[in-house]
């Protein structure tokens, strides 16, 4: 079932936590509410579910306007970040609630919540637990048994709210990699709401990038990460450096590099910046091209099988961050202290006042 | 009907329904006999206010409640903070019983306590007749009143200070052992001060409940005129002489003065939570 | 210094046990929150002096003097008509206040812990004030306004209705006492509880009253019956703004505390305590549940914990 929201705005006192909002999530696909803490993503899904309502605007799922609809006829499975599991109920009949508060016409019978709570319970590998109370199951646990209780409503759409948040850092990323598998098995429309980028760019098909109440990006993971559509995008998805560069008939001049800048063709002569990831930068120990930038190296860090390096150079206001494999860090003898010379590889460039606009 | 119950923003049912029970009940219970109670003390000329607020017997009334309200109020503040530090610091057999103990005063009606305080600290009894040896007598003195008003304040200043000093961090006080402090010192620069909101507040209700008191007090008393009558038991004796206007003056009073206190008590709770919050 | 502390600087617990052969590691040694055995000792002897001297021997002297002539005598004096009759009054009005202000208590606290509106520090404050007004005053206001010299006096009696020095104005009093327990009970619990757990009841397509029966109330359960046997117990007990509006028709208009008084005043001590000690039964059966409670949040928290 596909979910569609059509210019959706929410505000609280004076904070506006969803600004005009408009997105489709397509049917079967597991889509990532990506943002920083304040950007409006957990609003929006408690907009969808409808734990929210909206100041205007309309959610439709599979084309049906559900705007007006309660939470509790609205058919979503919502997965809490704290679980809220029911404390003083067993597993079992924390699973079995949502089948057992149906009115008596359409509620299934005793045994039929009891085989499916248990084949729920399976899915979940977690059917021995099925006597104890959320207090004796751990937070991964708990985490997969907020999940089956939700699935037990046959629910059209899976809201997960930071589903890994509360975890420790081992847990959540063998629980993501179950989450991905158990969606290919289930296929039902799913969104999640993460402020951590790796976690979406894993797991999901689809990331939309949010701040302030607005979608920067929408795209899939690998466009997003490759190609992002804006400085905070840029700056939100992973480490990147900031060059001063001039822009010149679609290419970016950082120093004597020039590296192409294609959607620029027709300025001439401005001043922009380029930014760069850390491993998009080479290093050299001796000046190999005319085109290299010079550098002194403030610090080395060997983090496990990559060394960090941290320059200073003329052509960038802050630290220049960049990465390189040890064996190559060793076969260079680089050394703190000392000179050396980087060049970026890729960039993308972006005029100062561009912070918002969609590039 | 039950699919669009969405209405005015609110997900959760009930809201109309729980907040307009609420506001009935209070309106009816409380807000408007209390609205109309001030309403006539209005229709009062102010001759009669001035003159029944101020009456000889009504003013000495005053000083007796007001002071020893202060004074109950003062020995619960030192007793009920060591009585928390015991009960929050040191392990000792049947604390836990000690502790239930605590809210005895809020739980045992007023009269109860009063005839057993009597009883108690009359001159023939379990500790009047020890006290008597001394020539101290409590029972029909102000001695009295002052040992009923403490018993029932008891339990405010132990059960504001005790969850401060729980929740009070050992990282200070070894922080401050580290820096040279000794345990006194430490005492006066970091633990009290970081008790202080909760201190005063268990005060003030202390004060409060003490003010207001009749049945704890009254058989103690004696109700000697000028001597050991609360001003409480004042209003009570002008209303069964059906004196409505003489009692609802004394009773304005009375209501302002728990108003006021009430107003203090916010702010040091205010204070509180913003110190700690 | 703590044992592994002193491992890692090196002081090995065997060369403390050296420096102090016969009684184990530093036995001068003491906590930096600790004070001298001493001054412990005298500050838990002082502040049990005054609780036995303010808690102990009242509780004690009302089991005391109850007893003292034997359980024929007590068992006598609560069952005497008088006794028996303010016992059903107290009751009578103790089955119409408590479940009057439990519906109260559970209104309030959900709208208060479950919504966001405006003026809700007032409507907080205004729940509490009833429990700062003197009793004195709560049965002044009803008298002047019911009182047969009253604002509304000569109204009800031409109706011929009577509410000051019968029951109901015995009830309204009480009502008014006892209005902010169970709420003060429920409100700081609710509002610490939050709304997930209901959010997630109507996720999975439960109605509000199945949410509120098989979700919230198991929640609160505790501290509504803790609620409930306070608002119980002080209800009963109730006495100032009793003696202002009940008149004391003895056998009529009498509750178990003015009756008390009656008993003590006409110097029957034995009878006044026997009495006594039912409503004193009653207040330590609502301590001790009071401590269950307790118990159980705690345990509640500790398994929050782990």
């Amino acid at each position: 079932m596909s979910i569609e929201i059509d210019h959706v705005n929410k505000h609280f006192r004076d904070f506006i936590a969803v600004d005009n909002v408009s997105l489709t999530f397509r049917e079967g696909e597991l889509t990532a509410l990506l943002g920083p803490s304040g950007s409006g993503k957990t609003t929006l899904l408690r907009i969808i579910a409808g734990l929210e309502q909206p100041d205007t605007g309309r959610i439709r799922f599979h084309g049906e306007d559900t705007t007006e609809l309660h939470v509790s006829q609205r058919g979503v499975g919502f997965v809490f970040q704290h679980y809220a599991l029911f404390k003083h109920m067993t597993v079992f009949q924390n699973v079995a609630y949502g089948l057992t508060v149906r009115p008596r016409r359409t509620r299934p019978g005793k045994a039929e919540i009891r085989d499916k709570v248990m084949r729920l319970l399976e899915l979940v590998q977690l059917d021995w637990t099925a006597h104890r109370y959320p207090h004796q199951l751990s937070g991964g646990q708990r985490q997969r048994i907020a999940l089956a209780r939700a699935l037990a409503v046959e629910p059209k759409v899976l809201l997960l709210d930071e589903p890994f948040g509360a975890l420790d850092a081992k847990v959540r990323a063998e629980l993501r990699r179950w989450l991905r598998r158990l969606h290919d098995e289930i296929h039902v429309t799913s969104v999640f709401v993460t402020h951590d980028q790796e976690e979406a760019l894993e797991v999901s098909d689809r990331v939309v990038v949010m701040n302030k109440g607005k979608v920067e990006q929408d795209g899939s993971p690998e466009e997003v990460y490759d190609n992002p559509a804006n400085p905070f995008v840029y700056q939100f998805l992973g480490n990147v450096n900031r060059f001063r560069a001039g822009i010149h008939a679609g290419e970016a001049r950082i120093g004597d590099i020039r590296l192409p800048a294609p959607e620029f063709h027709d300025r001439r002569n401005e001043s922009g910046l380029a930014y760069v990831r850390p491993h998009e930068i080479e290093v050299y120990a001796e000046a190999v091209a005319s085109d290299t930038l010079p550098a002194r190296i403030e610090l080395i860090s060997v983090v496990g099988p990559t060394v960090r390096l941290e320059l200073r150079t003329d052509a960038a206001d802050d630290l220049v961050h960049a990465e390189l494999p040890k064996h190559r860090f060793h076969a260079l003898g680089l050394t703190q202290g000392n000179d050396a010379w980087i060049r970026p590889v890729q960039s993308r460039v972006f005029l100062p006042d561009s912070q918002v606009s969609n590039g | 009907m039950a699919g669009v119950a969405a209405s005015r923003g609110r997900v959760i049912p009930g809201f109309g329904l729980t907040m307009g029970f609420t506001l009935l009940y209070l309106g009816l219970v409380f807000l408007v006999p209390v609205g109309a109670f001030l309403l006539y003390t209005t229709t009062l000329s102010w001759e009669t206010f001035w003159n029944a607020v101020t009456h000889r017997q009504v003013i000495a009334s005053y000083k007796l409640s007001f002071g020893s309200s202060l004074i109950a109020a003062t020995i619960n503040l030192v007793f009920g903070a060591l009585v928390a530090w015991v009960l929050v610091r040191y392990r000792f057999p049947g604390k836990k019983l000690v502790d239930a103990l605590v809210d005895l005063p809020f739980a045992l009606p007023t009269a109860v306590a009063g005839i057993a305080l009597v009883t108690l600290y009359a001159s023939t009894g379990w500790v009047g007749q020890y006290l008597d040896v001394f020539g101290i007598r409590v029972a029909y003195t102000q001695l009295g009143v002052i040992v009923a008003l403490t018993y029932i304040g008891l339990p405010f200043v132990v059960r504001t200070v005790q969850p401060v000093l729980e929740d009070l961090d050992a990282e200070w006080e070894e922080a401050s052992a580290s820096l040279g402090a000794g345990r006194l010192t430490t005492l006066r620069r970091v633990i009290l001060p970081a008790l202080l909101p909760a201190l005063l507040t268990g005060y003030a209700l202390a004060f409060a409940r003490a003010l207001g008191e009749y049945g704890s007090v009254v058989f103690i008393s004696g109700n000697l005129p000028f001597r050991t009558e609360i001003t409480p038991l004042l209003i009570v004796a002008r209303a069964e002489q059906y004196d409505y206007q003489g009692a609802a003056a004394i009773g304005t009073v009375m209501l302002v003065a728990a108003f006021l206190m009430l107003l203090v008590i916010n702010g040091l709770q205010w204070w509180t939570s913003r110190r700690y919050g | 210094m703590s044992d592994k502390l002193a491992k890692r600087v090196g002081l090995s617990s065997v060369t403390v046990a050296q420096a102090h052969p016969r009684q184990g590691p530093a036995p001068l040694w003491r906590r930096a929150t600790e004070e001298p055995a001493w001054v412990r000792v005298a500050l838990i002897g002082t502040a049990l002096t005054f609780l036995a001297l303010f808690l102990m021997l009242p509780l004690a002297v009302v089991l005391y003097s109850a007893f003292e002539r034997g359980l024929g005598v007590w068992y006598s004096a609560i069952t005497e008509p008088d006794a028996l009759a303010a016992i059903r009054l107290t009751l009578l009005v103790v089955a119409i206040v408590v479940p009057l202000n439990t519906l109260f208590g559970i209104a309030a606290a959900w709208a208060i812990a479950k919504f966001e509106f405006r003026g809700k520090p007032i409507l907080i404050s205004l729940i509490d004030m009833p429990f700062a007004i003197s009793p004195v005053v709560v049965g002044l206001i009803f008298v002047i306004l019911f009182g047969s010299q009253g604002w509304l006096g000569p109204w009800l009696s031409a109706y011929d209705l009577r509410i000051i020095f019968a029951v109901p104005g015995i009830v309204i009093v009480i009502a008014f006492g006892t209005l902010p327990f169970i709420a003060r009970e429920l409100i700081p619990l609710m509002q610490q509880q939050g709304k997930e757990e209901e959010e997630a009841s109507l996720t999975l397509g439960a109605s509000g009253w199945k949410t509120f029966w098989h979700v919230t109330l198991p929640n609160i359960k505790w501290g509504l019956i803790y609620g409930i046997i306070l608002c119980n117990a002080r209800a009963m007990g109730e006495f100032g703004a009793v003696a202002v509006v009940s008149g004391r028709i003895r056998g009529e208009t009498n509750t178990m505390p003015l009756h008390i008084e009656v008993l003590y005043n006409e110097y029957m001590f034995t009878a006044a305590f026997a009495v006594s000690s039912l409503l004193t039964g009653l207040a330590l059966v609502t301590i001790a549940i009071k401590s269950v409670v307790e118990w159980q949040e705690e345990r509640r928290q500790k398994l929050a914990e782990a």
